[in-house]
Parts: C-alpha cells; sequence; structure tokens
C-alpha cells in the first residue's frame, strides 16, 4: 500500500449569489498517493477548479462557503483548519500550484527572478544572493535559455510557453510534495503544450512530487496520469486507473465523452457522437443522478436517487445506476454490455 | 475541375505596418483553391496567420498583394451593388461567441439583421416565420427569439452566430475556430450540426482551426499554415497518413491521442519542436521553419522553397522533400 498524502474527504463548496446557492462541489472524496500523479477531468463548471483551489485554501469565504464535515487531509492534517502562519508554510512551500493564465498569475511588476527569490526567502532563510542563485538554476532546470539573462526580465518578456515554465519554477523552488495544475497547457499551442507536459512528467518523476493535475482534455491526461477522477457537475462520476478510464469506460458520461472527440489515429467517422443537451444547473441540481438528462441509459430511478458507486477492478469505480441495479436485483433489466 | 473552384487565392499577402520600418508579414505568398461544396481545413499556431488569411479572403482587412478572386472576380475590386452581393454570399462566424453577439439586441434581431440590410424580407409575419425557421434550423427554437445573448450558454450563442450567417442564404462560410470556445461534449454538437448544414445546403466551407483532430474530422482537404505560409496542403487522409513537411509531422506527433497504451509506444517516435514560433516581424529569408527544422540545410535559410506538387494534389513547400 502506498503513502496517502493528499485525502479529500466529503467536500462541498458553494457559492451564495443574488440568485441562490450555486452548488458548485457536492461531496467529493478522494486521494493522492505520494509520487503519483492524479488527473481530474471535466468540463467547465465542473467544479474542478474549485476543488484545487480548496486543497490550496486559496477561496474566499464569503462568497464561497465550505460545507460543514468537509475535510482536506494534507499528511494527516486539516488544511481547511490551518492558521494564518501555518497556510504561509503550506502554500508555496508544502503544496504549490499553477494557473491557466500565467501573465495573470505573475506579477507585472516583478522581474520573474525577484518572483522565484521572493517564494524561497518566504520559506527559508537563503541569502539574497544565494537565492538568486537558485532562481537561475531553476529557470535552467525548466528549460529556459539563457537564465542569467532572463532572471532580469519581466513577465511580459516572455511567451505564453515560457511563461508557464517560469511558473513551474516558481512552483519548484521549495520542492513542494504536491503540484497543483489548473489547466497548465489550456492556452498553449499543441507542440508547446507536449514540452510543457514532458516538463511536468520529467520533474515528477526526479524529484518525486505528486501531482494533481486538471484538464478538460482527456488527450492530455492519457500520457501522464497514473489515476483519473472524471467530475460531472460537482461530484466524482467515476474513478479508475489511467488504463481501465480508457479502455473500459463504465460511465455512460465518460463514455460518451470519449466519444465524442475525433481521433487522429482513428479513420472518420461521419457523424460524431455528441451528447445532447447541456450541463445540469448547479442552482437547483437534479434530484438523481446529474447526468440523467442527457444519458441515453437514463431510467427511472436515476431521476429520483442519486446512484451509489459500484466497484468494478482494484480501484475503478462508477456512480451509475446500471451497475448498482444489476447488483442488487437478479432481475435487473439490463447490463451495460447489453445496451452497448 | 476549373470551373467549380469558388475562391482562388494566389499569391495572397497581407503585411501590418508597425512603423519604425517594422513590417509584420501576416499573411505572405499564400495561394490555394476551394472548390464548390467542400470543406478546406487552415490549421497552425497561434500567430501563424490563419485568421488573417480568413479575413483578407472575405476582404475585412485590405490585401497588400496578390489576388482573391470569388468565382472569377477579385474581390477587392469589387465595389458598389456588386460587393453589396458579395458580403451576402460569403459570411463568416467567429471564434468568440460572446463578443461577437451584441448584448443590447435580442437573438431576433441580431439573426434578422442581415435580412433588413438586404430587404429580403417581404412583410413582418414573413420576417419572424423566417427567423423561426433559421433558429429552428440550428437547433434553437422560437421561445428563444425574444431574449438576450446573456442567457445563452457558450453554445447556444455560437448557434446563434451560425443563424445569423446563414440567414444570409451563403453560398460560402469562412469559419474562424467556431468550436475552440466550446466544452467537448458542445463541440460534437455544433460540429456535427456544421455538416448537416453544409450537406443539405450546399455551402462551401473554409474552416480555421488549431484543432488538428477536428479539422482532419470535417475537412476534404488541410492546408497547414507556418508563419504567413501554407507550407503543405493536401486532401485530409493523405495529411495525416502521409505527412510530408516536418513541421506537418513534428505538429502530428505533438497531439496527444486518448489511448494510454498508444501513447506510450509513440514516446520512442515523438517528434520534438525545440523552440517556439519566431517573430513573424521581419522574418529572416529563406524557409521559415528553417531555425527549428531538423533537416535544415544552408540551402533553406537563403531560399525560399515554394510548393511543389507531390502528385495526387499532394503540394509541399520543402527541399529536404524527394519528389
Amino acid at each position: 500500500m502506498r503513502e496517502k498524502l493528499l485525502e479529500v474527504k466529503d467536500l462541498a463548496v458553494s457559492y451564495h449569489g443574488y440568485a441562490g446557492e450555486v452548488q458548485s462541489v457536492r461531496r467529493v472524496s478522494f486521494d493522492v498517493n505520494r509520487g503519483e500523479t492524479v488527473a481530474v477531468v471535466g468540463e467547465s463548471g465542473c467544479g474542478k477548479s474549485v476543488t484545487a483551489k480548496t486543497i490550496m485554501h486559496l477561496i474566499k469565504t464569503p462568497p464561497a462557503e465550505i460545507k460543514e464535515g468537509s475535510q482536506v487531509l494534507f499528511n494527516g492534517e486539516d488544511v481547511l483548519r490551518f492558521d494564518k502562519k501555518r497556510l504561509s508554510q503550506y502554500r508555496g512551500g508544502e503544496a504549490a500550484i499553477i494557473f491557466q493564465d500565467a501573465l495573470a498569475a505573475l506579477n507585472p511588476t516583478m522581474t520573474v527572478g525577484n518572483q522565484i527569490v521572493e517564494n524561497i526567502r518566504h520559506h527559508s532563510s537563503t541569502g539574497k544572493k544565494e537565492a538568486m542563485a537558485q532562481a537561475v538554476e531553476l529557470l535552467r532546470m525548466v528549460g529556459i535559455p539563457q537564465p542569467e539573462q532572463r532572471v532580469k526580465q519581466y513577465p511580459h518578456e516572455f511567451s505564453g510557453g515560457m511563461r508557464q515554465r517560469v511558473m513551474i519554477a516558481i512552483a519548484f523552488a521549495c520542492n513542494p510534495q504536491l503540484l497543483i495544475a489548473d489547466e497548465p497547457t489550456t492556452a498553449l499551442d499543441v507542440t508547446i503544450q507536449s514540452q510543457i507536459v514532458d516538463l511536468i512528467k520529467e520533474l515528477q518523476k526526479e524529484k518525486g512530487t505528486s501531482v494533481i493535475l486538471i484538464t478538460h482534455d482527456l488527450g492530455v491526461v492519457a500520457n501522464i496520469a497514473h489515476r483519473i477522477v472524471v467530475m460531472y457537475s460537482g461530484k466524482i462520476v467515476e474513478r479508475g486507473s489511467n488504463m481501465s478510464i480508457f479502455h473500459s469506460p463504465r460511465h455512460p458520461y465518460t463514455n460518451a465523452l470519449l466519444e465524442a472527440v475525433p481521433r487522429l489515429d482513428l479513420v472518420n467517422k461521419q457523424v460524431l457522437s455528441s451528447i445532447e443537451g447541456t450541463p445540469p444547473d448547479l442552482l437547483n441540481p437534479p434530484a438523481g443522478c446529474p447526468f440523467c438528462t442527457r444519458c441515453k441509459y437514463c431510467m427511472e430511478i436515476c431521476c429520483t436517487e442519486e446512484p451509489p458507486a459500484v466497484a468494478f477492478e482494484e480501484g475503478h469505480e462508477a456512480s451509475c445506476w446500471l451497475y448498482a441495479l444489476a447488483e442488487r436485483c437478479e432481475d435487473a433489466p439490463f447490463t451495460w454490455e447489453d445496451r452497448k | 475541375m476549373k470551373e467549380n473552384v469558388i475562391l482562388d487565392v494566389s499569391h495572397l499577402k497581407k503585411y501590418f505596418e508597425l512603423g519604425r520600418g517594422r513590417t509584420l508579414k501576416a499573411v505572405d505568398d499564400v495561394s490555394f483553391q476551394i472548390h464548390q461544396g467542400e470543406t478546406l481545413g487552415l490549421v497552425g499556431e497561434s500567430g501563424c496567420g490563419k485568421t488573417t488569411c480568413g479575413r483578407t479572403c472575405l476582404g475585412m482587412y485590405k490585401k497588400t498583394g496578390g489576388d482573391v478572386k470569388y468565382l472569377g472576380r477579385d474581390i477587392h475590386a469589387l465595389k458598389g451593388a456588386e460587393l453589396f452581393a458579395f458580403k451576402k454570399e460569403a459570411q463568416m462566424i467567429f471564434q468568440d461567441p460572446y463578443a461577437s453577439l451584441d448584448p443590447r439586441m435580442t437573438v431576433s434581431d441580431i439573426v434578422a439583421e442581415g435580412l433588413d440590410v438586404h430587404n429580403m424580407c417581404g412583410s413582418k409575419a414573413e420576417r419572424t416565420d423566417k427567423i423561426y425557421e433559421l433558429l429552428n434550423m440550428v437547433g434553437l427554437n422560437k421561445e428563444h427569439a425574444n431574449r438576450f445573448i446573456h442567457e445563452f450558454s457558450g453554445g447556444q450563442r455560437q448557434r446563434i452566430g451560425i443563424a445569423r450567417a446563414l440567414a444570409m442564404e451563403p453560398k460560402f462560410l469562412v469559419l474562424d475556430e467556431p468550436i475552440s470556445a466550446l466544452d467537448v461534449s458542445i463541440q460534437a454538437q455544433v460540429v456535427n450540426m456544421l455538416i448537416h448544414l453544409q450537406q443539405s445546403m450546399g455551402l462551401t466551407y473554409l474552416f480555421i482551426a488549431h484543432d488538428l483532430s477536428m479539422v482532419k474530422h470535417i475537412s476534404d482537404r488541410v492546408g497547414v499554415m507556418y508563419l504567413g505560409s501554407i507550407v503543405e496542403i493536401t486532401s485530409s487522409g493523405e495529411l495525416y497518413s502521409h505527412p510530408l513537411h516536418p513541421y506537418t509531422k513534428a505538429l502530428l506527433s505533438a497531439i496527444p491521442i486518448p489511448d494510454p497504451v498508444i501513447e506510450i509506444q509513440r514516446e520512442a517516435t515523438r517528434i520534438r519542436l525545440e523552440g517556439e514560433v519566431p517573430s513573424p516581424i521581419n522574418p529572416p529569408p529563406g524557409c521559415k521553419f528553417a531555425g527549428r527544422c531538423q533537416y535544415a540545410t544552408e540551402r533553406c535559410r537563403q531560399e525560399t522553397p515554394a510548393l511543389r506538387d507531390m502528385g495526387g494534389g499532394h503540394h509541399v513547400a520543402c527541399f529536404a522533400v524527394e519528389s
């Protein structure tokens, strides 16, 4: 059994707006082992970024509200109960986050060198000169050419891919145990995307960091993740190893998501199998399965009761009535295989 | 073949003067033809000039050099009634469905704006019927007609943009990254709809995108752009099975495939491009890809390779490719 670094237990986050309570994350639980990459996959608005920000304790309360009973255990300590001092050690030191929009995340009025030094000196008593030398090394490590000159430049002088590398350098400045990458490659071109994914993979192997990779692109995940968590409208609908999610997806949503993307290595089909409709409104989420309104296999029970998680092979779980019913009663209407 | 060419672009150039003697060559000597009823995909990384190319093809930018001929007529020389007629027949769908629709107009006014300008409806009742028909065509219904844009999701907004373009009964559409702002499950809906509309109305598309897998799916032929030039253009099947240009090969191998087993197999043969796309401001002579190309020779840095026919309509601009 591998050692757990992070456990998210029953996490629920709501936002209070003028229209009422938006339930962004509804009782999500998952864990991350040491040295492991876990990918959280979902469409926009499914609560994946809110989950990431809550793990870093970065969401503002109010307007957000972290519901009673939510826990984020980092090495057994609850991050949500950290005081100010402990939080400042945790953020950027033990856990680091990189964002989608590096230009917005970096400070435009500071040189990138100073931004890296800031993080190093905040977490250790390193001298200024030594910290700057470390910053140069960090920039070299993330593959920025001529780091001695580049440390003195400002974020606007870097291209999109290079800015993302600077973000990664800042994140790795204090050798964090956990790195959260929130859509790190979404704004980048494919050739740059593959460079950044390779870089994260390499650094992770070298430093043994655990990575939570948040993305909407299943393709990116195939190359890097060990385990995958699929989120839909604030809930985890399926989780499993990389192999099992891609080769035997169990939840209709995961399956539909994989079929909706045209693949480069397959022959053209005339019609993509699209998922009709739109994700549910999180102001009043449906009572039963969140996917029921768009699901091809929707049954009566799906709209009224929430499906339990059904376990398949090791670590592979899907929350769907198709399996739950098949397990519970012998005369279940059908199994997934029949319907396919 | 020649008679059904709907758009003939030859040696098109679009430069932007930046002052102090600097010139940004966004589109530099691009030639291609689009035939009636086909989809030409234009792919490339950001900043390669694909959007500028699409816009110049519709006359939204003034060209710097070359020709754009729509049904045999130079569109940059059109005037008066002819220009008015061209603008009706050739429509554009924009990338950002949030920025390209007026938030102060109702959906019916947005869709009918062109109808009113071109006096295409005789009466009010006819106008309303037409609006309902168009909304129906793009998968919306008449309850949506009196709403404002902020009430719609991204996918629905993109449908409104498409309805607005279809209202003009166009023959030719430039689709500038119509799906890149949408979620995966919604992308498939919009793409299926675009394919269906093309088949039922006989439309011709210039489909601009950076997502190569989607371009492969929708296009008959694909042109790959790099820094303002087309480096390879051929049928979509041929491009993906036998890419010839080193840039196309690298681009294809950078696209992740959602299958871990295949990804492990590809790992060994993956072509990794070093560095990034250089600036299009005052580019050096020679092949624009030479700086990142592993096969680059002295000749590549001196001369600009022209598009050569490799047989079967497969054109590539590279000295290293043997005929």
